[in-house]
C-alpha cells in the first residue's frame, strides 16, 4: 500500500467546476448548437449487409423543395481510399446493414429525412459473411476481394486482415510439465458502447475554404486530422471545437458525420448540422468485436501455471482494425508464465466497423482466460484468489507483450480482495460467487496545458482533453496541490484545436495521467515565474526564494525582513514585475502505469426463467493515486455495470441476412437502475513512479473483469459452466434444460 | 403544411408556438423555444434523457406531440433550480456525490428524481431504483445517483 502522504487537495472530493452547468441543463452537448441559416443533413444507409452498388442517383432527392445538396462518395476525393473514408460513404460495395451511402442537406431535419428516401440506389445483393467461423474458412465469401493477410500477396486474399503472435519459452515443454490441463473455448458477442448522446456535429465552411466543426468527440485533434484526410485538406484548414460530450467509452474516437457535414456545407455555403438517431448509432457506429477465444492452461498440482496457449479471433466488422492486438497483450498480463503462445486474428465480416470500447479487446480475451483460471482453481480445490496470487505478475515480471513491469498493484489488489468483508463473508445458500482479474496497460501520448493567473489570483487551466467523466475536477485538484492554492480558486477549460496546444484524445485512460502531468508542469512554470517575481520585489537572487504553501518565501538562511508573497499578492502587482503570469507545458508522456483490478460478484439464478440477478458486486482496483476518489469510484462502478450488461444481456442480434434486429435501447437492453445493486469499491494505491502524484489511468480496467466474474459466479451456482455470453435468460434456461 | 397554434407554459413562462402536427414536445422545447437542457438520447422513449413534467406527470418529451402540450404546464430541467434559493437539493446532492460523469442523462434524472421526492419524500433504495429505471445512465452504474437521491430525501426530511 501507499506510504502516507500529506496532500491538501489530492484525495479530496470537491464538486466539479462544470457541475452546475450540467445539473441545470446549461451545458451544451453535440446536438445543442444551432446557427443562423443552418441546414440539416441526413444519411441514407444500406438496407443490405453486403451488396455491390451499381448506381446511386441523387437527382430526385435534389429536386425536392427545401433540399440544398446531396452527396455520395463520388463527391469526395477519389484518391483517398482509406477505411475511414470508405466507411463514411460506401464506394463500390455496401459492406454492412447501416453502411452510409449518400447524404442530403435540407432546410429542416424532416425534409432531409424524407428526401433520402428519394435517392435511387441500384444494388447487386451479395451473400454476407456473418460469423468468424464462416469468415475464416478457406473459400469463404470475401468481404474485400483484395485483402491479403498482413499484406502478404503471395497467399490468396482472405477475410483475415492481420495476425499477431506473442510467444515465450516452449509450450510443449510447459504442457509436458503440467499435472493438470484445462482447455475451453468461449464466444463473446458484439456489444455497443451505448453512450446516451448520439453522434452530432455542425460544420461550416467559409468561401475561403476555412472549415469550423463543432462536435461531440473524445479527440478534437483527431477529428481535425481524420476529416482533413477524408476531404484531402490540410489540418490547418480545419478548426474543431469540442462540445460537452455525452459519453464515448472509445466510440467517439473516430469520425462518421463530420466530413460529410463539411462537404455539404462547402456545396451549400451554409452551416450543416447532422445528428444521428439511436438506430443509426447502433447500426453504423461502435461496436466492440465479437470474439471466439480458445484457452489451454497447464499447471502443477500446487497451482503453478506451466504453460498457456491462447487463440483469439476478433471480428473487425467490414474493415481491418479490430482490437486483436490489445486483446493479445492483455490476455495473460496478470500472470507470470514461463511458456506461452498467444495468437490473434483480425477478421472481416459484413458488420459495422468496430470501434474502441473501454479497454478494447481485453474484456473478451480476459473473459476466456479468467474463466479457465476459475476452472483450474476448482480442479485444484484452491481459493481463486490464492491461485492468482501464486501466479501473479509483479514488479520486474516481463509482461507478455515485452516490457518489464515497473511497480504494479496486482498482488496488492488480490490481497485487499482476500481480506475484504465482502469476500470473507461466504455467500449464502443459493448464491453463487465468481472472481476475476482485470487489466489495462494504459497509454501516455501528447498533451498540452496552459495555466493563467488573473489579477485577483484566480487560476484558469486551458487544456485539450474533452471532459468525459469529471477530469476538470482532477486537473484543478492537481493544480491546487502543486500551486498550494485552494481548489475553489481554480477553473479548468477545454480548448479548441486553435486555442490550445496539440492534445491527443481522451482515451486509453490517459487524461488524468498525461494531461494531468502537463497541468502539473504548467503549474511548476507558474511557480518558477512567481519565485522570480518575488526575487525581483525583494531584490534577491531567484535561487534565494522558495515556494511553500502557495507563497513565495525567502529560503532558510536568507536574511531579509519581508512578508511572504501569495499567488494573489504576486498577481496583484504582476503588471509591474513583468506582465501576465502564464505557465505552460507540452509533453509526450511516458510511463503510463498499468492498472490491475480484482472483481467479484454474488448472483442468483432463477431456474424457471433463466434470469441471473446480481446481488452484490465488489471492485478493487489500483489507481496509483486517486486524485478525486469519487470519480475513480465512478469509473470503477460505471465500468462494472457496463461489464455486467455485456455479461448478462447485451448483444447484437442479426438475422440470417445480416440485418441488425435490435437497433434500439428497447431491444438492446443496457442495465437500468433496478437491475443493479450498489457497486462496492476499494481503491488500492501503488503509486506510478512516472507521475509526480503517482497517477495511473483508471478508466478502462473496470470493464474487463466483470464478464468473467459473472460467468464464474453463474458457474458456481449452476454447477456447470456456460461458456458463451451473454448469460441472458434464454441461454441460461436452455443450458439448465439441457442439464448440461 | 398548415401549422398548429400551441399555447403552453414552460417553467412558468407562457409560450405561444406554431408547430407542425408531427413535431414532438421535445422538438418544441429544443428547436422552437431554445431550451436544450432536455436531451434526445433515443427518440423512442427508451432512455429517459428527455424526461419532463407535463402537468406534474413524468413523460418522455420525445413521445408527446407538441400540440398535446396545449394548455398544459411543462417543467424542464431549466425550471428545477430556484432563482432565489439556487440549486434544488437533488441537483446539489448529485454534485456532492459525483453522481454524474458525462452529464448528458443528468437533466432527465434531475426531473425524475425531483418528481419522486415530491410524491414520496422517504423512498427506500428499491423504490428509487424502480422509479429511475426509465432513465438510462451509461457512465455511473447508478450507484452514486441512487445514493444522491437517498441523501436528498434525508436532507429534505431534516430541513422540514
Amino acid at each position: 500500500m501507499a506510504e502516507a502522504v500529506n496532500f491538501k487537495a489530492i484525495g479530496t472530493r470537491p464538486i466539479r467546476p462544470d457541475g452546475i452547468e450540467k445539473v441545470t441543463g446549461r451545458a451544451n452537448f453535440g446536438a445543442d448548437l444551432s446557427l443562423p441559416d443552418m441546414l440539416h443533413g441526413k444519411v441514407l444507409r444500406s438496407p443490405h449487409a453486403h451488396a455491390r452498388i451499381k448506381r446511386i442517383d441523387l437527382s430526385k432527392a435534389l429536386a425536392i423543395d427545401g433540399v440544398y445538396a446531396a452527396v455520395s462518395s463520388a463527391d469526395f476525393p477519389q484518391e483517398v481510399t482509406s477505411s475511414l473514408s470508405t466507411n463514411i460513404l460506401a464506394r463500390d460495395k455496401a459492406l454492412y446493414h447501416g453502411h452510409a451511402l449518400a447524404a442530403v442537406a435540407a432546410r429542416t431535419p424532416r425534409i432531409a429525412e424524407e428526401a433520402i428516401e428519394f435517392i435511387e440506389v441500384e444494388y447487386e445483393v451479395l451473400p454476407p459473411v456473418l460469423s468468424l467461423d464462416e469468415a475464416m474458412q478457406s473459400g469463404a465469401t470475401l468481404v474485400r476481394e483484395n485483402l491479403y493477410t498482413n499484406g502478404d500477396e503471395s497467399i490468396p486474399p482472405s477475410n483475415i486482415a492481420a495476425t499477431q503472435k506473442f510467444e515465450r519459452g516452449d509450450i510443449e515443454t510447459g504442457f509436458a510439465k503440467a499435472e493438470l490441463i484445462v482447455e475451453e473455448e468461449f464466444r463473446v458477442p458484439s456489444a455497443h458502447q451505448g453512450y446516451i448522446e448520439p453522434h452530432a456535429c455542425v460544420a461550416t465552411s467559409n468561401p475561403g475554404g476555412r472549415v469550423t466543426i463543432w462536435c461531440t468527440t473524445q479527440g478534437p485533434f483527431e477529428v481535425r486530422s481524420a476529416t482533413a484526410g477524408v476531404l484531402g485538406k490540410t489540418v490547418s484548414d480545419i478548426k474543431v471545437i469540442p462540445s460537452e460530450i455525452g459519453g464515448g467509452f472509445g466510440g467517439k474516437t473516430v469520425v462518421y458525420l463530420e466530413p460529410v457535414a463539411v462537404r455539404l456545407s462547402e456545396l451549400t455555403g451554409k452551416p450543416v448540422k447532422m445528428v444521428m438517431n439511436r438506430e443509426e448509432v447502433f447500426r453504423a457506429t461502435g461496436p466492440a468485436s465479437a470474439t471466439h477465444c480458445k484457452i489451454k492452461v497447464g499447471a502443477t498440482r500446487d497451482g503453478r501455471i506451466t504453460a498457456t496457449k491462447a487463440w483469439l479471433a476478433y471480428e473487425a466488422g467490414a474493415f481491418p482494425g479490430s482490437p486483436m492486438g490489445p486483446g493479445c497483450m492483455s490476455v495473460l498480463a496478470p500472470y507470470d508464465i514461463e511458456n506461452f503462445l498467444i495468437e490473434g486474428y483480425d477478421v472481416l465480416v459484413n458488420k459495422p466497423k468496430v470501434a474502441a470500447y473501454r479497454a478494447p479487446g481485453a474484456p473478451q480475451s480476459m473473459h476466456a482466460m479468467e474463466c479457465v483460471i476459475d476452472e483450474l482453481a476448482r480442479q485444484l480445490d484452491m481459493d481463486p484468489i490464492d491461485l492468482r496470487i501464486k501466479n501473479a505478475a509483479k514488479e520486474g515480471t516481463i509482461a507478455p507483450y515485452g516490457p518489464k513491469f515497473p511497480p504494479i498493484g496486482l498482488v496488492e489488489c488480490l490481497e485487499a480482495a482476500k481480506r475484504h468483508p465482502n469476500y470473507t463473508n461466504k455467500p449464502s445458500e443459493g448464491v453463487g460467487r465468481g472472481v476475476a482479474v482485470g487489466f489495462w496497460f494504459n497509454i501516455g501520448m501528447q498533451s498540452s496545458a496552459e495555466v493563467c493567473v488573473a489579477e485577483d489570483g484566480a487560476v484558469s487551466i486551458l487544456e485539450g482533453s474533452p471532459d468525459i467523466g469529471g477530469s476538470r475536477a482532477s486537473m484543478c485538484l492537481m493544480a491546487a496541490e502543486t500551486l498550494g492554492v485552494s481548489y475553489e480558486s481554480i477553473n479548468a477549460h477545454i480548448g479548441d484545436t486553435e486555442s490550445t496546444g496539440f492534445c491527443n484524445l481522451t482515451g486509453g485512460s490517459r487524461t488524468t495521467f498525461a494531461t494531468g502531468l502537463a497541468v502539473v508542469r504548467a503549474c511548476e512554470d507558474i511557480i518558477a515565474q512567481c519565485k522570480a517575481r518575488a526575487a525581483l520585489t525583494w531584490e534577491l537572487d531567484v535561487d534565494q526564494v522558495d515556494w511553500e504553501d502557495g507563497r513565495a518565501i525567502p529560503k532558510p538562511g536568507v536574511n531579509v525582513d519581508v512578508e511572504p508573497l501569495s499567488l494573489a499578492d504576486i498577481a496583484k502587482t504582476m503588471s509591474r514585475t513583468g506582465g501576465p503570469l502564464l505557465g505552460r507545458a507540452s509533453l509526450n508522456a511516458q510511463g503510463a502505469g498499468a492498472c490491475f483490478s480484482v472483481n467479484w460478484t454474488d448472483v442468483t439464478v432463477d431456474r424457471e426463467t433463466g434470469k441471473v440477478d446480481v446481488k452484490a458486486f465488489t471492485a478493487v482496483q489500483d489507481a496509483g493515486r486517486a486524485i478525486h476518489p469519487a470519480y475513480v469510484e465512478g469509473q470503477m462502478q460505471g465500468g462494472a455495470v457496463q461489464g455486467l450488461g455485456w455479461a448478462l444481456n447485451e448483444e447484437y442480434i442479426y438475422d440470417k441476412n445480416g440485418m441488425v434486429e435490435n437497433a434500439s435501447f428497447l431491444d438492446y437492453r443496457v442495465p437500468v437502475a433496478s437491475d443493479m445493486p450498489m457497486i462496492d469499491c476499494e481503491i488500492v494505491e501503488v503509486p506510478n513512479p512516472s507521475h509526480p502524484y503517482g497517477v495511473r489511468g483508471v478508466g478502462e480496467t473496470p470493464i474487463v473483469a466483470p464478464l468473467a466474474a459473472t460467468s464464474n459466479a453463474v458457474r458456481d451456482i449452476l454447477g456447470f459452466r456456460i461458456n458463451d455470453l451473454p448469460l441472458s435468460p434464454p441461454r441460461v434456461l436452455a443450458a439448465i434444460d439441457e442439464g448440461k | 403544411m398548415s401549422k398548429i397554434y400551441v399555447t403552453t407554459t414552460v417553467n412558468g413562462r407562457p409560450e405561444d408556438v406554431l408547430c407542425e402536427a408531427h413535431q414532438t414536445l421535445l422538438e418544441l422545447l429544443r428547436d422552437e423555444i431554445g431550451l436544450t437542457g432536455t436531451k434526445e438520447g433515443c427518440g423512442t422513449g427508451d432512455c429517459g434523457a428527455c424526461t419532463v413534467l407535463l402537468d406534474d406527470r413524468l413523460v418522455c418529451a420525445c413521445l408527446v406531440l407538441a400540440p398535446e402540450a396545449n394548455g398544459k404546464h411543462v417543467t424542464t430541467v431549466e425550471g428545477i433550480a430556484d432563482s432565489r434559493d439556487g440549486l434544488h437539493v437533488v441537483q446539489q446532492k448529485l454534485l456532492e456525490h459525483a453522481a454524474l460523469q458525462c452529464g448528458v442523462c443528468t437533466p432527465g434524472f434531475v426531473v425524475a428524481a425531483k418528481a419522486l421526492l415530491d410524491k414520496n419524500p422517504d423512498p427506500d433504495e428499491e423504490t428509487i431504483r424502480y422509479w429511475l429505471a426509465g432513465n438510462l445512465c451509461r457512465c455511473t452504474g447508478y450507484d452514486k445517483i441512487v445514493r444522491a437521491v437517498q441523501d436528498a430525501a434525508q436532507e429534505l426530511a431534516t430541513t422540514k
